[in-house]
């Protein structure tokens, strides 16, 4: 068993772009319901719009790539007024109950063959990064993400960090998007209007009998975390192609593991759970193999691929049991109202 | 048994679909025309599961493109075509099948003739088109006869529906814990059931069947007592409660994949023989059986709930907890038997849907969770036969849209009804407005 292969290929996620993506699905989940009390279980719904609205903005539209990633955010925008109108006056497990069918309900039509010829249907969409241009509209070279990156052809880094220029340049385009998301939102939670935010989540009818409109908060955090979240589905389709089993509700839950994880009402704590969250992923699901392949666990490979994700289930159980306010969350802030 | 055909069917391409950029990567062993062509149609002709060769596939696109290929020992074939983003028509030459047999319509295009079917090849250049066939002629379906086979087939889904949800609504009621792990209640019975089918043989199923919902009510049981009444007695919040139910729910989930991997496996019986009713609707034994028992066993609990000691105090808390404790109600106790009748109930409900879908996978529960919750909010949060109006509803409503919409899609219906439910009407069909705060 090579134990340091897994280590280090472990390690490699602490900057792997998804594990940044996943940082800033967190994030705006953070801001959901850390702050704004809002509990959105269909977070992977934000992705997976931000996600396709990007790669359809290419394909179908012949945007270059960075305005299409404003098709994916405008998505985004749309789908949180669509969800939030109806659910928002609502009690909280209503609307986890809601935005839950809401993301299902987004992933069916994109997994359907009605649509197929739209969305790819069980194939998802591919190669709106590089040259290909539009499907009606073929030219070569036009705006595609892989030409906009600087960095000339090659090998940087070191190990665990040894990757291509493509690799680097998702990293620095992934690391300063999050970089500009937690300030953001690091400015909004400490401004009066953060302050507004966290009062709705202690106490809603204090805060109306302020004069302050609810509502309107509320829309506004399901709309900038709603954004945030499809900026992380644009880092998922940046790197990779798009599919709709990407955004399945498990998604959904990894991220409120990770969110609770490192503290849901901390503005690095999405951040660090994230990280912990899906290196500890990572190396578990590459020592449980390699252990029951050299004999050591009486399992199958295959079943010792599944101890990772019951170690994950067990896991949120006893952290919200025993530390809900996270590794890094204080208990003053409180994160579960009543 | 066409039902089960069409799953193996769609199931088979799904797989093909899943895999297509490795079958692309792979050299193909299907009979290719026209390699030298940027973007492929390709697909599987298949009776039974058994590969059909040697039958003749024409694909026709813009521009007079037409090529003629024939299906391998395997029943694929593959033909490269010119243009993505654009549509072909593949038909299949219906005088190259075997005898008695034919191709039967894709419950998924209703409107194209069977045998000739619409592709269009997306940007990612490639499609796939697979031909469902089966025995038989072909026969046209009159609308009427669709409609009632719907109908059935919607009130035993609703009525299997209905065992899991009113669990889920009284859990609700008593508890406020919005439970997400009903869903592996509901897995649990099916897989209790596969489990001892497994230890005692399958002719012993009419004993493996109660031993399983015994079991059930004891997961039931074991849940309340080592892990919801301690949390009740720390006070715990309701969002925490709920993302403990998430968590146990992706915990247990995951263990079962753990212990019956990620395949399906069938119950003895699933494959019981369809007899005709009238025209061309159909029933099978099981289905008949598992009406009944649901029937039976609601009626059983609505006399439980409406007329027992037990029962009265169980409304009573799901009125008012405070005032039913003051009165005398042993709450916890109470809640106790909730749980344990809630995960009855779900656990027979799982083996009915080990059934009804067929088969047995690790997720079969998770697969039907939301319409639980769309039942159950439709009915009214907390209210039992609330829960039971609404599956029924929302059975009915899933397995007949799939008659204007395509059958890939029938879910979405009913997670829009819920939706749009909780818009005009929060409080469900029969719940009360102060329930919704």
């Amino acid at each position: 068993m090579d134990f340091v292969g897994i280590l280090l290929s472990s390690l490699s996620f602490l900057l792997d772009p998804t594990t940044i993506a996943y940082a800033l699905a967190t994030l705006g989940l953070a801001l959901h319901f850390g702050f704004g009390g809002l509990l959105n279980m269909g977070m992977a719904g934000f992705m997976a719009l931000g996600a396709y609205g990007y790669a359809i903005g290419i394909l179908y539209f012949g945007l270059p790539w960075y305005l299409a990633a404003f098709v994916g955010i405008g998505a985004a925008i749309v789908f949180a007024l669509i969800l939030g109108i109806p659910t928002l006056r609502l009690r909280g497990d209503y609307l986890a109950i809601v935005t839950i069918a809401a993301a299902e309900i987004v992933r069916l039509l994109l997994l359907s063959s009605a649509f197929g010829w739209f969305t790819g249907s069980a194939d998802g969409l591919s190669g709106f990064n590089g040259p290909g241009g539009t499907v009606t509209n073929p030219h070569e070279g036009a705006g595609g993400f892989d030409q906009s990156n600087p960095i000339p052809d090659g090998t940087y880094g070191f190990v665990p960090f040894l990757d291509n220029e493509r690799t680097w340049y998702l990293r620095i385009v992934g690391l300063s998007i999050l970089a500009i998301a937690i300030f953001v939102v690091w400015r909004l939670v400490n401004s009066p209007w953060g302050r507004v935010i966290k009062g709705i989540r202690e106490d809603e009818d204090a805060v109306r009998s302020l004069g302050k409109n609810v509502f309107a908060y509320k829309m506004q955090v399901l709309v900038i975390g709603g954004v945030i979240g499809a900026l992380g589905g644009l880092m998922l389709a940046f790197s990779t192609n798009v599919n709709s089993s990407v955004y399945v509700t498990s998604l959904t839950f990894f991220l409120w593991t990770a969110l609770l994880l490192g503290g849901a009402a901390t503005v690095f704590g999405p951040l660090a759970g994230s990280i912990i969250f899906w290196v500890l992923q990572a190396f578990l699901g590459l020592l449980f193999p390699a252990l029951a392949k050299a004999g050591l666990m009486p399992f199958t490979t295959i079943q010792a691929s599944q101890v990772k994700f019951v170690i994950v289930g067990f896991a949120l159980v006893l952290l919200v049991v025993f530390r809900p306010q996270g590794l890094f969350g204080s208990k003053k802030e409180l994160t579960f109202v009543k | 048994m066409r039902r089960g055909v069409h799953r193996l069917v769609s199931a088979l391409g799904a797989v093909f679909l899943a895999f297509g950029i490795l079958a692309l990567a792979t050299p193909a062993h299907a009979d290719v025309v026209n390699p030298e062509m940027p973007f492929k149609i390709s697909g599987n002709v298949q009776n039974n599961g058994e590969p059909i060769g040697g039958v003749t596939i024409t694909v026709t696109g813009a521009a007079g493109f037409t090529a003629t290929v024939p299906t391998d020992a395997d029943g694929k074939f593959t033909v490269g075509v010119p243009e993505k983003s654009a549509d072909y028509t593949v038909t299949l030459d219906e005088t190259t099948l075997p005898e008695g047999i034919a191709v039967v319509d894709n419950p998924a295009t209703p409107f194209v003739e069977a045998n000739v079917q619409a592709v269009t090849v997306g940007p990612g250049g490639r499609s796939t088109m697979n031909f469902f066939i089966g025995q038989g002629e072909r026969h046209t379906v009159s609308i009427a006869d669709q409609i009632v086979q719907r109908l059935i087939s919607g009130l035993n889904f609703g009525l299997m529906l209905a065992l899991a949800s009113v669990g889920l609504s009284l859990i609700y009621g008593t508890t406020g814990i919005s439970n997400f792990a009903h869903a592996e209640m509901v897995t649990f019975g099916a897989v209790a059931t596969f489990a001892l089918v497994q230890l005692f043989g399958p002719a012993m199923l009419w004993l493996a069947i109660p031993l399983a919902l015994v079991l059930s009510a004891g997961l039931g049981w074991g849940l309340d007592a080592a892990l919801w009444a301690p949390l009740r007695r720390r006070g715990m919040g309701l969002v925490q409660l709920m993302i403990v139910s998430i968590g146990l729910s992706l915990g247990i989930r995951y263990l079962y994949q753990f212990f019956i991997g990620g395949s399906t496996e069938q119950l003895p019986g699933s494959d019981a023989e369809r007899f005709k009713l009238f025209g061309t609707v159909t029933l099978s034994f099981t289905d008949i059986l598992s009406m009944a028992l649901s029937v039976l066993l609601i009626v059983v609990f609505a006399w439980w709930l409406t007329f027992t000691k037990i029962g009265k105090a169980t409304r009573a808390i799901s009125d008012n907890p405070s005032l039913a404790a003051a009165s005398g109600i042993d709450v916890d106790g109470v809640v106790r038997i909730v749980w344990i009748i809630g995960s009855l109930l779900a656990g027979f409900s799982g083996i009915l849907w080990a059934y009804f879908r067929p088969g047995i996978r690790w997720d079969m529960g998770g697969q039907i969770l939301l319409l639980i919750f769309a039942a159950t909010t439709l009915g009214g949060l907390g209210t039992a036969y609330g829960a039971l109006i609404g599956s029924i509803i929302v059975g009915i409503l899933v397995e007949s849209s799939s008659l204007i919409i395509p059958s890939d899609l029938k879910y979405v219906g009913a997670l829009v009804v819920l939706i749009g439910i909780l818009l005009f009407r929060p409080q469900g069909i029969l719940g009360r407005k102060e329930r919704v705060g």
